[in-house]
């Protein structure tokens, strides 16, 4: 079977992917892997959902995103909502599985909403909108409180006794305090899972004629334009397609953790600029990347307990050298001219 | 009675979102950048202050000048290594994220140094302030003052930008940076200026902001930063009056959703503001339609 590169490129994505799972699985079936190390597998992959979401953002589409993790969480309140509300009522596998379509569609659907006044912004207007939306989604979850008596679903937005419930109401969702007792329905292998899917899904829509258009787009859009790309249309589709799969990252969070809040520690633009950290050290633009970092940056700092007093400040200065080698006119040239005097030529970059 | 109380402090925290918003409103108009790291350079302030007057015993005129001039500083030492190497690249992107490096690292630094734990901030300002109305109404020293020092601000702003040369020259390389250039203007150090006037308005605002507000954390400047962005997008980017303006109307809408709508929803309130302006006028209220050629 002859391959082309790109689709060769991709299947090296996928096998590492499933190498490091074999690896892993390995570990766990004979003992070796202590059980701190267990509880970091599912995070690690929804981490790495969330890289390959926001680098379809911002190095595919070229509009950086803080907001990210709103999307990830309306993926996780929706999903959890609809888990505690069927919990006695389906088996956990369709559940599950419905728990994911859910949150992917709600995601998608917030995606979409938002995408319509954010998208006709650009740059840092964008950057600091998609900001302000990710704050608006926490602070609005934060103050909801939705409940469900044998009269039907009770809704507030003060607090739980304006609910007005019988009894035997099974409040869902209280206000800050989130969604406690969801069922833990995410495993290590599900995640992976997650992860292939929307591997997938991204690679190959980059090799795509849309992704091309997409990127066309992010290149110059006027000339895109020019060329008939309906420029809207595509930053859309990215926008939406990036938002869903951080959609599906929360369907796996809220289905890992016992409490579930909107607190900024997971959903704040803090954790919207970790997850930035990733894609910008995994290489923007380069979606195998971001798995690697997300994956690396996320296990190491839990790994090595006493460089996590120091993971922060370490990775904001990570974060500030890689873009000034990578995007510097002057360190470009520098670059350029060492590389023509070792005899390597001027190796034309990927990224842009 | 109530109500102008509350729309007393909203002006007094519209003030301080005012003085924030003409350091990047002067930031934005003249290097085309958003300094992410503005609200952290306000946080920096308030940690010299605290630690100068903490160790002077009480004398915070000092810790005052000493953030002024370390935070002047510290915003001329961010331009020269983070952001200058990044003029002229490629991607926008890469200084946005730089910018957002630099913030993340200077709060990270406060952390280490400082510690999370929240510190009580002991007010600049001692002057109590007065009562109005027999006792109904009651305005702090600090409302007062940050009022004054506000208007102190922008008036001295805008003579400076209209009458000397070195305002000129910031207009002109705000216009238009080769042209600037080729005038004999040294773009690299009017760029500089303005990082450091504005990095100097930043620790006044802090100084404002902690006494108004004592509570100190390593995340003290996040919010009041972006809010103050939404302030100079308000009131129209580049533009020091409308800065001003937008200030003083997201504070006073703050105060008042927070009171009358839902404390929890005062924020989402106000980066609604946010989007809705950017979609009916994304210029605001005083700023210039910059037509986009090929």
């Amino acid at each position: 079977m002859k391959l082309n590169k790109k689709s060769k490129d991709n299947y090296i994505t996928y096998a590492i992917v499933m190498v490091a799972y074999l690896i892993f699985q390995i570990l766990s079936a004979t003992g070796n892997l202590s059980s701190h190390m267990t509880g970091l597998l599912v995070p690690m992959t929804y981490y790495a959902v969330i890289a390959v979401a926001l680098n379809l953002c911002v190095g595919i589409l070229g509009e950086l995103s803080i907001g990210h993790c709103g999307f990830m969480c309306i993926g996780a309140f929706s999903s959890a909502f609809f888990s505690k509300l069927t919990e006695n009522v389906l088996a956990w596998p369709i559940r599950f599985f419905l728990a994911f379509v859910i949150g992917i569609a709600f995601a998608a659907l917030f995606g979409f909403l938002i995408g319509i006044p954010v998208l006709r912004l650009k740059g840092d207007y964008l950057a600091i909108v998609t900001l302000a939306f990710g704050e608006i989604i926490k602070n609005v979850i934060n103050a909801f409180y939705i409940g469900v008596d044998g009269n039907g679903v009770h809704f507030s937005m003060k607090n739980s006794m304006e609910l007005n419930m019988e009894p035997d109401g099974n409040l869902i969702i209280n206000g800050a305090m989130g969604i406690t007792g969801t069922p833990h329905n995410s495993n290590f292998t599900i995640g992976i899972i997650v992860l292939l899917l929307s591997l997938f899904v991204v690679q190959n829509l980059i090799n795509s004629r849309d992704g091309r258009a997409i990127m066309a787009v992010r290149d110059n859009y006027i000339a895109a334009e020019a060329t008939g790309i309906n420029v809207t249309r595509y930053k859309m589709m990215a926008f939406v397609l990036s938002a869903a799969i951080a959609g599906a990252a929360g369907v796996l969070f809220s289905h890992n953790i016992t409490t579930l809040t909107a607190s900024s520690q997971y959903f704040g633009y803090n954790a919207s600029i970790m997850i930035l950290v990733y894609v910008v050290l995994g290489g923007i633009g380069n979606i195998r990347g971001s798995v690697i970092a997300a994956c690396v940056l996320y296990l190491l700092p839990e790994l090595l307990r006493g460089f996590s007093t120091y993971r922060m400040l370490i990775y904001s200065i990570v974060l500030i050298v890689m873009m000034i080698v990578n995007w510097s006119p002057r360190v470009i040239e520098k670059r350029e001219k060492l590389a023509a005097k070792i005899g390597f030529g001027s190796r034309k970059k990927i990224a842009r | 009675m109530s109500f102008l109380t509350y729309l007393i402090s909203g002006l007094s925290l519209g003030s301080i979102y005012a003085i924030i918003a003409l350091g990047y409103t002067m930031v934005y108009g003249i290097a085309k950048m958003l300094n992410f790291a503005h609200g952290d350079f306000i946080m920096v302030g308030c940690y010299i202050i605290f630690s100068v007057t903490g160790a002077l015993s009480g004398n915070s005129a000092i810790g005052i000048i000493a953030a002024i001039v370390l935070c002047t500083l510290l915003g001329i030492t961010t331009e020269f290594v983070a952001y200058r190497p990044l003029r002229g690249a490629a991607s926008p992107l890469a200084v946005l994220i730089t910018a957002i490096g630099v913030s993340y690292f200077l709060e990270n630094v406060a952390l280490l140094i400082f510690g999370a734990d929240i510190k009580s901030f002991s007010s600049v300002i001692k002057w109590e302030g007065f009562t109005l109305a027999d006792g109904q109404l009651r305005i702090q020293g600090v409302t007062i003052v940050t009022i004054l020092v506000s208007v102190v601000v922008l008036v001295v702003l805008q003579l400076f930008i209209k009458k000397t040369k070195q305002g000129q020259a910031m207009l002109a390389a705000s216009e238009d940076k080769g042209a600037a250039a080729l005038m004999g203007i040294n773009v690299n150090r009017t760029i500089m200026l303005t990082f450091a006037i504005g990095s100097a308005l930043a620790a006044i605002a802090g100084a404002l902001l902690c006494s108004a507000y004592p509570s100190l954390s390593p995340y003290t400047g996040a919010m009041p930063g972006i809010k103050a962005f939404v302030a100079a997008v308000l009131g129209g980017i580049g533009s020091i009056p409308g800065a001003m303006i937008g200030g003083l109307m997201l504070g006073i809408i703050e105060i008042l959703s927070k009171t009358y709508i839902s404390s929890q929803l005062s924020d989402a309130i106000v980066f609604g503001i946010l989007v809705i302006v950017l979609l009916v006028k994304p210029t605001g209220i005083l700023g210039k339609v910059i037509q986009e050629k090929v």
